[in-house]
């Protein structure tokens, strides 16, 4: 197992080497040097030239890419000449937000898509198991921002529970405690991530309720509760795990979306500002991170499912 | 059943054993047809589909909504006379928008899935039937590809280049050939060691006539059921896109865009201009969807009624 983890463990390091080197050939192809954003618009080719020169940005492309990766390495993301501050900073002020909004998204979204996979699969072919197919169907064909249109429609302008912007507080004990303007924004990622699990979730489970052991089970005479708690839910909840690595790249587009439609100024808000600024410092350093959190996501789930299935890890 | 000691009927070939029916030979393709056919659902989806792609392309024929010129004395007019679903802020007739944004969202979804389907085949083929150090290098390629966000670095170009339909498409297909790349790759590994491939290999057959003639053909079930799926995310993608205001640009509007001009009209009540766009996108999606499951559920031979 140790030998899987190492090998794994390289994999992502390549890959990671991989994502960095794509990354940042795209910032050399369209954003080949900030002189025009530093020296003003009016700058003329001379005096451009000399910056260039200056700043290195006339070096070779291998050059340029060591120091972009020296810089990475010590954990310089660059500078956004667009809002003046170096981008981790503008990285540090925001990033609890949108950890706060995707971190409760998917441990709401684990916690009910799996009980809820699991009825459909037990009660299958009945009333309750059509409805919730149904719903989840039709929810999962829908854009994010149309989800979140719907839900500010009803909740916020036509019964007033809810308010219809997020948070805009300062502090993130404030934003975890004003339920009332946060419940849209949770809402809305929530039920979209809920209806990709529990499709996969149910399917995983009417596979397992069909293994053996659970007939096993069954005819020993173990109570039905316990064949759920104790075979069913440990077995299903294997693939889960692979699933919630993979959803990375979807949490953050999610993110983006719905952080632009309810005005919640995290990491997603600013990489819309930066589009609006083109800002293209900002855009790269964030997706590097998006890139790197979604390779330690799926680095993680692997190793975890090695740990959890013992069948993996005697193979 | 003998009806006297010690002799039994004649035998009567033209009837059937007790065993069942013998029908006539089928092909694979004509039995998952069957089973799809059969499928309510997904008769339901190809007919959505084949609805909207008439609306949108042939719709605009009989139906001549205003969607050239402002008319600033009928603008934000609820669904009435002369607008069946009533017009925007600036005076264009909501359903001719739609039919028109169809075209630009459809002509997208399925050109970016045809793209993603024939880069994904190939690389995946190739991949499969090489082996060694090269698949592994070239799944390594899959991997970066597949950890970075895509619709980041689809906004990014969009942004850079400017939105164009082949632009668009060009940039939505080159991050979704990643999926199928590995399931053909898959495909490929397991039919691989199958006898028609060694025959074919002891015949003289080339790599490329292997790919092309063998593997391809049998690895396509997988391949169609992605291409549904593939053109329900493009159409996601697209008005996702259109929606942060980075789609399309008049008069090639698509869904997206005329979900975001109506979306800062939700609290004046112009529904008119918001819930109709967003049914179209979610019917579209929808249909793909159930197309795309009852393909898989009709090709997989387990779940056959024989």
């Amino acid at each position: 197992m140790i030998g899987y983890i190492a090998r794994r463990l390289g994999v992502a390091v390549v890959v990671v080497v991989g994502v960095s080197i794509f990354i940042f050939a795209l910032l050399h192809v369209i954003y080949p040097s900030p002189a025009i954003d530093v020296l003003g618009p009016r700058a003329n080719r001379v005096t451009i030239a000399a910056f260039n020169k200056q700043n290195g940005f006339d070096d070779p492309w291998f050059a340029q890419y060591l120091h972009y990766m020296g810089n990475l390495l010590r954990g310089n993301l660059g500078f956004s000449y667009k809002l003046n501050q170096p981008v981790d900073a503008l990285f540090k002020e925001r990033v609890a937000r949108s950890v706060y909004l995707t971190g409760v998204t998917l441990v709401l979204s684990v916690v009910i898509a799996i009980p809820l996979g699991v009825y459909q699969a037990v009660r299958r072919n009945t009333i309750g198991d059509y409805t919730l197919t149904s719903l989840a169907f039709i929810v999962y064909a829908m854009p994010v921002f149309f989800l979140g249109l719907i839900l500010i429609q009803v909740f916020s302008l036509n019964l007033h529970i809810f308010g219809f912007e997020a948070s805009q507080s300062n502090s993130i004990f404030a934003i975890i405690g004003d339920w009332h303007d946060m419940f849209l924004p949770v809402l809305t990622l929530t039920l979209l991530t809920i209806a990709a699990f529990s499709r996969y979730m149910r399917s995983t489970a009417m596979d397992v309720l069909a293994q053996d052991y659970i007939k096993v089970a069954r005819a020993k005479g173990l109570p039905e509760r316990l064949v759920l708690t104790r075979h069913l839910l440990r077995n299903a909840c294997l693939p889960m795990i692979t699933l919630v690595g993979l959803s990375i790249p979807l949490l953050l587009a999610g993110n983006l979306i719905t952080e632009t439609l309810f005005n919640f100024n995290g990491l997603g808000l600013l990489f819309y500002n930066s589009l609006q600024n083109v800002d293209y410092n900002v855009l790269l350093a964030y997706t590097l991170i998006g890139a790197v959190l979604t390779v330690i996501g799926n680095l993680i789930a692997d190793i975890a499912l090695t740990v959890a299935d013992p069948r993996i890890r005697l193979a | 059943m003998a009806t006297q000691a010690g002799s039994l009927p004649p035998l009567d070939v033209t009837r059937a054993p007790e065993g069942g029916e013998i029908g006539p030979v089928q092909s694979g393709w004509r039995l998952a047809f069957r089973e799809f056919s059969q499928n309510r659902l997904a008769v339901t989806g190809l007919g959505i589909l084949a609805f909207f792609v008439l609306f949108s392309f042939v719709g605009p024929l009989f139906y001549h909504g205003n969607i050239l010129t402002s008319d600033l004395l009928s603008t934000n007019l609820p669904p009435g006379a002369g607008h069946p679903l009533g017009t925007s802020n600036q005076g264009y007739d909501e359903l001719g928008l739609i039919m028109n944004g169809g075209q630009a969202a459809l002509e997208v979804g399925f050109f970016a899935a045809a793209i993603a389907i024939v880069v994904g085949s190939l690389f995946g083929a190739i991949s499969g039937l090489l082996g060694g150090l090269v698949d592994a290098s070239l799944m390594r390629v899959v991997d970066v590809f597949l950890s970075i966000p895509g619709l980041f670095i689809v906004l990014i170009v969009a942004v850079r280049y400017g939105a164009s339909v082949l632009s668009l498409s060009l940039i939505i297909g080159g991050f979704s050939w990643l999926v199928p790349a590995r399931l053909i790759r898959g495909e490929v590994l397991s039919l691989r060691e199958r006898d028609f491939v060694s025959a074919a290999r002891v015949a003289g057959s080339t790599q490329w006539r292997l790919v092309r003639r063998h593997l391809l053909p049998n690895a396509l079930g997988v391949v169609i059921v992605n291409v549904t799926f593939q053109v329900a995310d493009a159409i996601l993608i697209i008005a996702s896109l259109g929606f942060l205001g980075f789609g399309l640009h008049w008069p090639h509007q698509d869904w997206g865009d005329l979900l975001s001009n109506g979306v800062g009209y939700l609290q004046d009540g112009y529904w008119w201009q918001i819930y109709p766009v967003g049914a179209c996108i979610v019917l579209v999606v929808m249909a793909c969807n159930l197309v795309g499951d009852a393909l898989r559920d009709s090709l997989d031979v387990r779940l056959r009624r024989r």
